[in-house]
């Protein structure tokens, strides 16, 4: 006989910080006047109409000297260089693959951008170009740089570094863009026995943490080996921590996953996704944050 | 005939309103993590849920493509339980093709398009209950859902419906005061500015009348916005908040 717990879904309830930290912000909304004065330049989220500056998108105003913007609380991610990726090839073309990356247009990944099995230095022949499907396949993830941003807002990536390239086993997990934290390194090996990339357009990908960090094959071989059972469950864990913090809004980094995951250890993994227990852990989360910045 | 019904001795409606008032509406934004944006409303007993995806890279054809902005992909579609007779509509009505074809014009006066070159912005809206003004309730649900989505908008779009009971004009008419077979008045407004992003009139109406309709329609659009843009700024608090610094 089995135990089957039934729930109903409830509004859910924030957990946070009461009052909001750093004073009052300026909040607008589609169609507010931010300001008549001629003097300010127009930023992303406004326009100018009869010599006003006008909100576009809901969220809180940003002044830089003499630009405003307005930054919306959840957009599609807007790439810049350098940021670390995670996308899914949706197409193969010629030279070139498509991949989907949660931006406005998909980005592509150019043949010649990319590491090839032997050597960075070899020259890209024609039977690369038809062996392209070899490498990567529709439906591949791959993790990757940005390498320069286009004037319509398409993305070009490249993976010319080891650090880069297809994803073998793991899980992914989609969250808002603007909920994953800018940080040195996006590349981190949890003390907990999982590793986790966390892609600046919000696809975050946690993997069991590779055994021998000198890979020659460039990426492009994937392991599939059958990952042990302690290491599932920590993957499992942590990307259930991680649905915890966004749904809650928390921001993500390698600290405030940790001790999320530090703090559901005390419950199955399972119920790290009741509404409850959520709330306790991310709680607990929150309150370690705020003791470590002091 | 039908005019006498709609306006009581007393001058209250059959649903006991005044004619200048509302429904009541309750809204709220988010309601999908899926999707980029998402949204429902209830306005009165007419309840419509709206979602958002994009701007993403084309779908389909390719050459649907518009090159100097974003393609605005809209679908209408009534809940087979949302009528009182339950029907089900596996490919929508040709009604629903036509709503879905007003979605597109209003809210491609009300989006930044040009911002969003060769994408596409897909507007999904689905009526659960259907009793009355179902195509503003969509209008008003699709309005959150892209600003949830953080799609720039020239403004705000309420939509209203007006109709009239002999010389007084009505706001936001309810299922029973729509089939009564007066004029109807749609109106879809960005408040700010007092563009209008669409007029839809289902009857004749003598020119007189109709300055008296529009400013009804106008000044329940107005009242919409005002609550709309609580549940907006509501929203925005309780997020800043969370996010904190």
């Amino acid at each position: 006989m089995a135990a089957v717990s039934m729930r109903l879904p409830v509004a859910r309830k924030a957990v946070g910080p009461s009052a909001p930290r750093g004073g009052e912000k300026h909040l607008v909304a589609p169609g507010d006047t931010i300001t008549t004065d001629t003097g300010y330049m127009r930023g992303h989220g406004t326009y100018v109409e009869e010599e006003k500056l006008i909100a576009s998108v809901a969220g809180a105003v940003e002044r830089v000297n003499k630009l405003v913007c307005v930054r919306a609380l959840k957009t599609r991610y807007n790439g810049e260089v350098g940021d670390i990726v995670v996308g899914r090839i949706t197409e193969v073309q010629q030279k070139r693959w498509k991949v989907e990356t949660n931006s406005r247009l998909d980005s592509v990944l150019l043949l010649s951008s990319m590491n090839l099995p032997g050597g960075e230095l070899r020259r890209r022949s024609a039977e690369d170009e038809l062996a392209m499907r070899d490498y990567l396949q529709e439906g591949d993830l791959i993790s990757a740089e940005v390498q320069s941003v286009f004037s319509d807002g398409a993305v070009s990536l490249h993976t010319r570094s080891l650090k880069y390239g297809k994803l073998g086993q793991g899980v992914l997990v989609q969250v808002s863009p603007s909920l994953v934290k800018r940080q040195k390194t996006h590349f981190h090996d949890l003390p907990c026995g999982a590793s986790v990339i966390l892609g600046n357009n919000g696809f975050i990908w946690i993997y069991p943490t590779p055994e021998q960090k000198d890979e020659e094959a460039g990426g492009f071989t994937t392991n599939l080996e059958p990952v042990p059972l302690s290491d599932r469950e920590v993957i499992s864990r942590l990307r259930n921590c991680i649905v915890a913090l966004v749904t809650q809004n928390l921001m993500l980094f390698d600290t405030s996953i940790l001790y999320c995951y530090e703090a559901s250890l005390s419950h199955q993994i399972k119920d790290i996704l009741k509404p409850e227990v959520m709330e306790e852990i991310v709680l607990e989360t929150r309150q370690r944050l705020l003791d470590l910045e002091g | 005939m039908a005019a006498t019904e709609l306006l009581s001795d007393e001058g209250y409606r059959a649903d006991g309103r005044r004619p200048a008032e509302l429904r009541k509406v309750r809204a709220r934004m988010g309601v999908f993590t899926q999707a980029d944006g998402s949204a429902y409303i209830e306005q009165g007993n007419t309840k419509a849920l709206a979602v958002v995806y994009g701007p993403h890279e084309i779908r389909g054809p390719r050459s649907k493509a518009l090159p100097d902005r974003a393609l605005v992909n809209c679908r209408y579609s009534m809940a087979t339980f949302s009528t009182g007779e339950r029907r089900r509509r596996p490919h929508g009505d040709r009604q629903a093709g036509e709503l879905a074809l007003l979605l597109r014009q209003t809210f491609e006066a009300a989006i930044l398009t040009q911002l969003y070159p060769r994408s596409q912005i897909d507007i999904y809206v689905q009526i659960l209950q259907a009793d009355g003004g179902n195509y503003c309730a969509g209008v008003n649900a699709a309005t959150l859902a892209v600003m949830d989505a953080g799609i720039p908008m020239r403004d705000y779009v309420c939509a209203s419906s007006a109709g009239l009971a002999e010389d007084t004009p009505l706001a936001d008419l309810s299922s029973p005061e729509e089939a009564a077979g007066g004029p109807q008045l749609v109106l879809a407004l960005l408040p700010a500015a007092g563009h209008i992003a669409l007029l839809q009139l289902s009857a004749r109406l003598h020119q007189e009348r109709l300055e008296a309709a529009l400013e009804a329609a106008g000044a329940a659009c107005h009242a919409l916005h005002a609550v709309l843009d609580r549940v907006v700024r509501e929203r925005l608090r309780e997020v800043t908040a969370l996010l904190g610094d």
